[in-house]
């Protein structure tokens, strides 16, 4: 563990001093400085002025016996008899890390009337499906979920912990994290194992703009939260591990919370929050070939939109407009299809994560920001790919 | 009725980058303003004081400056504030965070509610907000996306779950996190800010709080350690496909199934 130290200096600038700092954490502080809460020990100090700031390691206090921890566990999250696919790609992850340093992959599978998740579980490699089946767990409340996860983790010890990072998973690995004052790593993209059992977790920060690898050394159990869709579940096979069904006392399922309705949720409407969008440009040359762009929206579950001419034509509604005048979109994979790529329009998409442009122009704007650039004909290619498509889609 | 809002300064993050030189991140005049996500929580504390005769206090830990976020939630409607900074703070993880704000709220004596934002733009953890309600022993629940009723003794909720909508009525004492689109923020008011130019901040620091060991706070008592930052692999590649539409619709195909957007 280490931390910044201030060297004694003299004849320094004390403002130079301070604005070394993005986040204003050194501060003054009598004649001399020093490092306030807004420290994210981001070093930044430390390369620019190793005169005066250096690094001080310090010894932990008490370190974990890491032998006394073993196994990676997942929670396994379901919904109406259905196990969230997120819960079998970290499975997957459970396993590589748990094959690199021989240790066994854990599953821990709470609700009520469960067991039938048990045996599909098992099938994806897991050494142990831990199981608190009780009328009580019926629906996910927070007291009762975190008491029947401490138990499990009091049971089984397990060295690190997976959690799906969907809102259940959110609001569920914060509190049992914190109940074994333990560290958490939310977010997760890449995740690794060191000898020594330590997890590499590696995690986007600032809003995507950098990445922080983080460990929890001295800790156990590792807890960290990933998304899903960053990891690939693995194949089924015939299941070689086992089931334990455990109890725990109803009174420590008691809950403040009383549920008074559960209904499906209404799909996200605006394109703000869409994962993924396909949008159609002038490229289109009569209302009626939009049909080809709706279709491929519904093969990739996405939302479209529309540049500002499509808008205008009374094409779009003008919610679907992206740009400038328009919305501002960061999608996970925006595909524009016959868009110039104006500034206007860049200017709202620009954010996305990957952009895939179709253009028959080769020299056309957007492929100066389009990390695949596709030239060709719209009326080519997107009738090609849907037909790929729904082979593909009757082939499974 | 006594309700505290957490909110936190955090850096402009449009403006955070990263030195690929230096490894490290650049400096760009970075601007502070309140967590977008915590206005939020403000209007959602704002809206039940409204209804309840509450008074609303903000909590905020972080460095002197962060005194300019809660100047700016008294703009807001907010009653009081306080400030948790000393330098045993620094360098806090999720867990050392929650516990100097746990501590903090006891310190000041438990409220009916607390009410987080959903997340910040710079940790981007959405765990502060639980993990506060765990050291202080009482139930959350997150991600909530509408107040449907509240009361004396409790409050009504819509909870965002993956698959559906959860009406949930919770009973005082307790903690919510709140989503965007709970409520729409106010703009700051310059009555209120003129009102309140002279309102003072509270401040508290290590001493003040109840568990004041300095291993428990900050970095000494971060379990999770950055051990390097990093810019994201270049996600700009750029690669030009120009071939016949039967081959470009494979590609496109491949890589759609590739990055399982089929
Ligand atoms: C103040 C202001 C604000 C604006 N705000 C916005 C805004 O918010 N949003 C917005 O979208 N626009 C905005 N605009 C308009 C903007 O400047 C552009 O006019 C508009 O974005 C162009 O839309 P487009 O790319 O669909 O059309 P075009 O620029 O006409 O591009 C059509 C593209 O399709 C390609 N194409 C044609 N046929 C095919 C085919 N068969 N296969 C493949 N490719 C084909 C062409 O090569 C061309 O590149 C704004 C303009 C101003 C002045
Ligand atoms: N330093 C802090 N001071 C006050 N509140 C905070 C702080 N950090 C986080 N929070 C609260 O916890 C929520 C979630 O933050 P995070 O877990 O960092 O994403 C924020 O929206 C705030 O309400």
């Amino acid at each position: 563990m280490s931390s910044i130290k201030i060297l004694p200096f003299s004849g320094q600038n004390i403002d130079e001093l301070l604005a070394l700092c993005p986040f204003n954490a050194i501060e003054k502080c009598g004649d001399g400085i020093d490092i306030n809460a807004g420290c994210r020990m981001c070093r930044i100090c430390l390369k620019r002025r190793p005169d005066i700031f250096v690094l001080a390691e310090h010894q932990p206090k008490a370190t974990v016996n890491k032998s006394d921890w073993r196994g990676i566990a997942v929670y396994v999250e379901h919904f109406n008899s259905a196990i969230h696919p997120v819960s079998f790609e970290l499975v997957g992850k459970a396993r590589e890390l748990a094959d690199k340093t021989g240790q066994p992959v854990f599953c821990l599978l709470i609700g009520e009337q469960v067991k039938s998740l048990t045996a599909e579980i098992l099938e994806y490699g897991v050494d142990k499906v831990y199981v608190y089946d009780r009328p009580e767990l019926k629906h996910f409340k927070i007291e009762p979920y975190t008491a029947v996860f401490e138990d499990f983790i009091n049971r089984v010890r397990p060295s690190g912990i997976l959690v799906g990072g969907t809102s259940l998973g959110r609001s569920l690995a914060p509190r049992v994290a914190a109940r074994f004052r333990t560290g958490l790593t939310a977010d997760c993209t890449i995740l690794d194992i060191n000898e020594n059992t330590d997890i590499d977790q590696i995690r986007p920060a600032y809003g995507g703009n950098i990445m922080a690898h983080i460990q929890t050394p001295n800790h156990r159990p590792q807890f960290a939260t990933v998304r899903y869709k960053i990891f690939n579940a693995p194949a089924r096979r015939q299941p070689t591990g086992t089931a334990e069904f455990c109890d725990i006392a109803p009174e420590r399922l008691k809950s403040a919370i009383e549920i008074l309705e559960i209904r499906p949720k209404e799909k996200v409407r605006s394109i703000e929050d869409a994962e993924t969008i396909v949008v159609a440009g002038k490229g289109i040359k009569k209302e009626a070939d939009l049909q080809m762009i709706y279709e491929l929206a519904d093969a990739l579950d996405a939302m479209t939109a529309g540049t500002r001419p499509l808008i205008e034509q009374g094409w779009f509604d003008p919610r679907l407009q992206i740009g400038l005048s328009g919305r501002t979109v960061k999608p996970k994979l925006i595909i524009t299809c016959g868009v110039s790529g104006s500034v206007q329009f860049a200017a709202g998409m620009q954010g996305a994560e990957n952009i895939i442009a179709i253009n028959n122009d080769p020299i056309a704007a957007i492929f100066n920001i389009a990390h695949s650039a596709v030239i060709g004909d719209i009326y080519q290619i997107v009738p090609a790919l849907l037909g790929k498509i729904r082979r593909g889609a009757s082939s499974q | 009725m006594k309700i505290y809002v957490c909110i936190k300064q955090v850096p402009d993050t449009t403006k955070v980058d990263i030195d690929p030189e230096t490894m490290t991140l650049k400096r760009g005049g970075i601007d502070s303003k309140i967590n977008p996500f915590d206005l939020y929580a403000i209007e959602t504390a704002v809206k039940l004081k409204e209804a309840h005769a509450a008074t609303v206090c903000a909590i905020s830990m972080g460095p002197q400056q962060s005194e300019a976020a809660i100047r700016e939630s008294y703009m807001l409607g907010v009653d009081e504030g306080v400030l948790l900074s000393d330098r045993n703070f620094a360098g806090a993880d999720v867990l050392a965070t929650s516990y100097a704000l746990s501590q903090g709220i006891l310190s000041l004596g438990m409220p009916d509610m607390i009410i987080c934002g959903q997340q910040t733009t710079d940790g981007d953890t959405a765990q502060v907000g639980p993990e506060i309600a765990e050291f202080l022993d009482i139930p959350h629940v997150a991600w909530v996306r509408r107040i449907v009723d509240s009361d004396e003794t409790g409050i009504t909720v819509e909870m965002d779950m993956p698959e559906t909508v959860e009406v949930v009525r919770i009973s005082y004492p307790c903690l919510i996190t709140v989503e965007k689109g709970v409520f729409q923020p106010r703009l700051p008011s310059f009555k209120l800010k003129m009102a309140t130019r002279e309102r003072p901040i509270r401040r508290l620091t290590l001493a003040d709080l109840p568990d004041s060991e300095p291993l428990r706070y900050g970095l000494k008592g971060s379990p999770t350690q950055v051990i390097r930052v990093f810019p994201p692999q270049n996600s700009s590649q750029r690669e030009t496909w120009n071939d016949s539409p039967e081959v470009l619709s494979e590609k496109l195909y491949s890589r759609l199934n590739e990055l399982k957007f089929l």
